[in-house]
């Protein structure tokens, strides 16, 4: 399945653009696609960085459907 | 479309307008205020950015919580987005409620929830041409 990941602000940077399509097999988790994302781009995302599905704060181990939004968040710092 | 998050400069007059009620006496109003700091690098604005939907129904989530908590409570909220130089508002609050406490108190909830679970970031600009990203530090 593919889902589509959007990448912020020191991410999006570090990564050089604002977001990627990315590949996984059936029921995997937020984790695996962050794996994914962080072994097709290098270091530029931390291990475990707060995500967000479908603009909801997701857990690493929530399971992802095709064509999910997952947006990998940095550190917020609004206000 | 919400209209918490705007690149124009913020309107109080406008803000206070909105929640203004003859049932409430009471109305607070929250200022957030781009920050020199000359011992820190002087910086002199900042870039705000978002994950605009997600942030947008972030803060329909805040508000709401804040009028599940103080019933009764008229709230507007703006967020700038874009450029912001030092001394100008990067975020304004206004809240008016029967009483003062709950004026207050959702005041203050709104601006802490927004710092906690808005997804917003800041690059700041420095005096000497360079930027950098702001970490969080509970200010």
């Amino acid at each position: 399945m593919k889902v589509k990941v959007l990448v912020f602000a020191s991410y999006a940077e570090a990564l050089g653009r604002g977001e990627l399509d990315v590949e996984l097999p059936a029921g995997a988790t937020v984790a695996d696609c962050v794996a994914k994302v962080r072994k097709a781009t290098g270091a530029g995302v931390p291990p475990a960085p707060l995500v967000a599905v479908n603009r909801r704060y997701a857990r690493p181990e929530h399971t992802l459907s095709e064509g999910d939004e997952v947006a990998l968040i940095p550190p917020i710092a609004g206000g | 479309m919400c209209p918490w998050l705007t690149h124009d400069p913020l309107d109080v007059a406008a803000l206070l307008a909105e929640v203004s009620s003859e049932g409430c006496g009471a109305t607070t109003v929250f200022l957030g205020t781009v920050r020199r700091s000359e011992n820190d690098g002087d910086v002199v604005g900042i870039e705000y950015s978002s994950y605009d939907a997600m942030a947008e129904a972030e803060l329909d989530g805040v508000l709401a919580d804040a009028r599940t908590r103080w019933p009764g409570v008229r709230i507007a909220m703006r967020h700038r987005l874009g450029y912001v130089a030092t001394g100008e508002v990067s975020v304004a609050i206004a809240v008016a409620a029967p009483h003062r406490s709950a004026a207050f108190d959702a005041c203050r909830f709104v601006i802490d929830q927004t710092k906690e679970r808005v997804p917003v970031w800041k690059k700041e600009r420095l005096a000497a041409g360079t930027e950098r990203w702001v970490e969080p530090h509970g200010g």
